[in-house]
């Protein structure tokens, strides 16, 4: 641009993007690798001219200026354009020549995104590093007066259950009498959160839930996956691996027309049900499935047309009522099944979720709960929503154990926390934070992606591009020519690495605290944080 | 650690013998505190079979507001142990005041009612007092119930059985608990000493319960007046007990199952898999987890042991048809019955529930892994 035309607002210069790149010239090879792999072709090869100037100590006359040009990157400035700072283009050059930095000021891009007044919708997740369940400690070690346990060798059994737990005096009665029993169902307290068959690519998909079965099967971890919103490839439907799979129904029903067709073909009832009536990356609002990764399988799968988005609606619109939600629709599911399989809902975390609990307790088919904090990811949402809605995990899990210990009902109605686990890194720490804290066991989805599959993405607002179908790893793109790059077998062996050595950090700290033969489910004696206020609030203790 | 030692005899014995095998084990546990149980009782006592008795701490103000409350219930004092402590102050053991053991005649309104009925309004009765007492700081009351009496005290075992005159001849007792404590906490409350009693359930532990927040939490939220007081991590093992046994209607081999329930693997070849599955899910929050030897007797007089999951505590039970002691050391055991087999002594390991029933006649081993006499 020349200095002289006049600039549009949204013009930017490059110090204005979140991220710039940094080339070096005497580097690089020219070989083009870096332009090609860009997933939003912020980079092109570019050409420079060069002025020289050579002055003379003698005369003027000998002065001589001579142009030059060169060939080298360009970094575009235009906004669907703007690096991501995925850095793929560092990963496949060969000679180091390329990298982005971030910005260190206020990127003045921020402002621009919403371009013919079309808000900025992104994937991934709240990009802010603050997390209270990384403050909390575990204090209460046993120190002589009860001996630590071996975390290598004592015997633990580090197991949830999902289900409806009947109270012991009923559980006997109806063992007796040969009634009703719930289904109930012994399973690994980590546990893989919904990433929809769509959201997510297909070798994905393929590699967490091969990855699920060697855990089950060849490792004895009762593991569990949920499918998210978006139906079940009809061949795990009729395998025997379906009872590792949570199948998800949410308000857009997509995929469920397949569901419900193969109930009579299948060998294995799955795990469970999951009833999806909100997610903490964007409480009160659907699942969205944008038109780039529609594809044909998505489509054929999803039952519904090729090429166009998929938002589904924030509420489940055949149910105006929670009575309607929690009566109708846990009971229809469970029906399905002939009652022999656990159906329960997953909510976004809300000042409002005790309520939805409350009324869960006065239903005997409601199996658990699961409450997905603010800290939750998404494959698309409104950044609105990801950055402002919602309410954190902590207090909210607290608040609704703490009230079940009110009616007794807290080894009745598992609950299950899901969001901002491990974001940070500290999965094991975080997960068992939350399970001294009340909940049954932990959901996670944005860890699994970034351990098991290298997704790229931290909370620093790094790449981020999950809606766009452009995944430059492959992960939540339905491009063969992206999805190829991941291979599912090596997926599958992150996901066993993950979980292997997730128990053994859970060990080392319940084993301290001298517990082992049971998952510690609120144990908040053990917690401390250097908070008052958190601590008053959580009603763990103090420290500093 | 604190230590532990029971005994069952055919004929009534005086404490003093329970607190000569804890003087025996005196290395393992620092003269802090002791707790004894007293049931199935002698002298006196054997006369008065059905009659409550009233153990407690009362300062005279305490005395007075009892016999007043007493009285209003309609209860009428039908014997008493005096113990008159001596004048001058024994080192390590508090001044109180009144030590009472005191066999109540029922309230006629009382008359017809069923078993179940009186037992509740006995607990009701004992928790009452508890409840008065805490308010004003002058009465603490251990049981309330026929055919049962309990003390406690700080202070060196022995030097509190003489300043209590345990010796006497008119307390004797057939079935006898003795805990001497190991401190491990410096404000000692008596509430948090053990053994702990309800409705004829009696436990004492040594070891840390390291799931304690869960089980009381649990425990608590039952809706069952009785299941309170928690100044003890180990007053929940006497409530297991008689949730077990008297809330579910269970037998003593479930109560481990219930605690130190079965590893899967192994659960799923017992016999009684689906019964003990349904048990330990539903009663989850109830697995202790910490190291724990459990002592404790049932209102019919059965002593028993059971052992945490990694059996982390000693214990062993031995003796000879007639007597049986239950000791957390062989010392203990040597010094009360040294007349016995030794090669029948028996170490209860992590499966394993030590019983001897009140006839006396041997030491039962109930393995978890056995099949339940299942009442259902
Ligand atoms: S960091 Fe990623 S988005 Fe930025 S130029 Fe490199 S490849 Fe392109
Ligand atoms: S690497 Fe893929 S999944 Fe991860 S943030 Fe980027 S686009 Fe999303």
């Amino acid at each position: 641009m020349s200095a002289n035309r006049t600039i549009s607002p949204s013009t930017l210069s490059l110090k204005d993007l979140p991220w710039q790149i940094d080339w070096k010239k005497d580097r690089c090879t020219l070989c083009g690798q870096c332009t090609a792999v860009c997933p939003v072709q912020a980079i092109e090869l570019g050409v420079f001219r060069k002025r020289n100037l050579v002055t003379s100590i003698h005369r003027v006359e000998d002065n001589q200026t001579s142009f030059e040009t060169f060939y080298g990157i360009r970094q575009k400035t235009t906004i669907p354009e703007a690096c991501i700072g995925c850095a793929m283009c560092a990963m496949v050059c060969p000679n180091d020549a390329i990298e982005p930095t971030p910005s260190t000021g206020t990127p003045r891009f921020r402002f621009h995104q919403d371009q013919d007044g079309e808000p900025r919708k992104r994937g991934g997740r709240r990009n802010t590093t603050e997390s209270l369940l990384d403050q909390i400690k575990f204090i209460r070690i046993s120190m002589l007066t009860d001996p630590a346990l071996d975390a290598g060798r004592h015997e633990f059994e580090m197991r949830s259950l999902l289900g409806r737990v009947l109270p012991p005096e009923e559980n006997m009665r109806r063992l007796r009498t040969h009634g009703w029993i719930p289904p109930v169902r012994e399973i690994y307290p980590l546990i893989i959160g919904g990433m929809s068959f769509g959201a997510l690519s297909p070798t994905m998909w393929e590699g967490l839930q091969m990855g699920v079965a060697y855990l089950n099967e060849e490792l004895g971890m009762p593991v569990r996956i949920s499918t998210g919103e978006g139906g079940c490839p009809p061949r795990l439907l009729r395998s025997r691996f379906l009872k590792y799979v949570i199948l998800q129904i949410a308000s857009g029903y997509f995929g469920w027309d397949e569901i419900i067709h193969a109930i009579p073909h299948m060998k294995e009832d799955p795990c469970a049900i999951e009833i999806k009536y909100g997610q903490g990356a964007k409480p009160g609002d659907g699942g969205l499935l944008m038109w780039h990764k529609v594809n044909k399988l998505i489509a054929a799968i999803r039952g519904v047309p090729q090429g166009i988005s998929l938002p589904s609606p924030p509420t489940h619109q055949t149910q105006y009522s929670i009575e309607e939600s929690v009566a109708k629709m846990i009971q229809s599911m469970s029906m399905a099944w002939g009652f022999r399989v656990p159906v329960y809902p997953k909510i976004s975390a809300s000042s409002t979720s005790l309520a939805v609990l409350n009324n869960l307790t006065r239903n005997d088919f409601a199996s658990g709960l699961a409450i997905d904090g603010e800290d939750g990811g998404t494959g698309a949402a409104y950044s609105v929503s990801m950055d402002h809605m919602g309410h954190p995990i902590a207090s909210c899990i607290r608040d609704n154990y703490l009230n079940l210990v009110k009616i007794g009902k807290q080894n009745e109605i598992p609950i299950f926390a899901g969001g901002g686990i491990g974001k940070n890194g500290n999965i094991a720490a975080n997960a068992a934070a939350l399970i001294m804290l009340g909940a049954s066991g932990v959901q996670i989805g944005k860890y699994v992606m970034q351990a098991a599959a290298g997704c790229i993405g931290t909370e620093k607002e790094r790449c981020n591009v999950c809606n766009l179908g452009i995944c430059p790893k492959g992960i939540t793109s339905q491009d063969p020519r992206l999805y190829r790059r991941l291979d599912p077998e090596a997926v599958a062996q992150r996901v066993v690495d993950l979980f292997v050595s997730f128990d053994m950090e859970l060990k080392k700290i319940v084993a301290p605290l001298g517990r082992s033969t049971s998952l510690p489910i609120g144990m908040s004696d053990a917690l401390g944080i250097n908070d008052y206020a958190a601590a008053e609030r959580l009603k763990i203790k103090y420290v500093v | 650690m604190c230590r532990l030692f029971a005994l069952t005899s055919k004929e009534p014995v005086s404490p003093m013998e329970a607190i000569k095998a804890l003087d025996v084990m005196k290395e393992g546990h620092d003269g802090s505190g002791v707790g004894i149980m007293l049931r199935d009782l002698g002298g006196p006592f054997e006369e008065m079979k059905d009659a409550p008795i009233l153990s407690g701490i009362f300062t005279e103000d305490g005395i007075r507001r009892l016999d007043l409350f007493m009285m209003d219930q309609g209860f009428m004092t039908k014997y008493k142990v005096s113990i008159k402590v001596p004048k001058t102050n024994t080192s390590g053991i508090p001044r109180r005041g009144l030590y009472l053991i005191r066999a109540y005649e029922y309230p006629e309104s009382w008359d017809g009612l069923d078993k179940g009925e009186v037992e509740r309004r006995l607990m009701m009765t004992r928790l009452k007092i508890r409840e008065m007492g805490e308010e004003k700081r002058d009465m603490i009351v251990f049981s309330f119930w026929p055919d049962t009496i309990m003390l406690k005290e700080l202070g060196d075992p022995m030097d509190v059985g003489h300043y209590l005159g345990l010796d006497r001849k008119d307390l004797k007792a057939r079935v006898i608990m003795a805990q001497g404590r190991q401190n491990t906490n410096y404000a000692i409350d008596l509430y948090a000493c053990h053994p702990f009693f309800i409705k004829g359930f009696t436990t004492m532990t040594n070891g840390e319960n390291t799931a304690f927040i869960p089980i009381r939490d649990f425990l608590s939220s039952r809706d069952y007046p009785g299941y309170t007081g928690y100044h003890s991590d180990s007053e929940v093992f006497a409530h297991i007990l008689h949730y077990t046994m008297e809330g579910l209607g269970l037998g003593l081999d479930t109560y481990k199952h219930v605690m130190t329930p079965l590893q899967d693997k192994t659960l799923e070849k017992h016999p009684d898999a689906p019964f003990l599955k349904h048990l330990k899910q539903s009663c989850r929050q109830l697995i202790i987890d910490g190291p724990n030897c459990v002592i404790g007797t049932l209102p019919d007089n059965t002593l028993f042991m059971a052992q945490d999951r990694k059996k982390l505590r000693p214990g062993v039970v031995g003796g000879r048809p007639g007597m049986f002691a239950f000791s957390s050391e062989i010392c203990g055991l040597d010094a009360v019955i040294p007349d016995r087999d030794k090669s029948r002594d028996i170490q209860p390991m992590h499966l394993d529930t030590a019983i001897v029933s009140p006839d006396r006649q041997e030491v039962k081993i109930c393995r978890q892994t056995e099949p339940l006499a299942l009442p259902l």
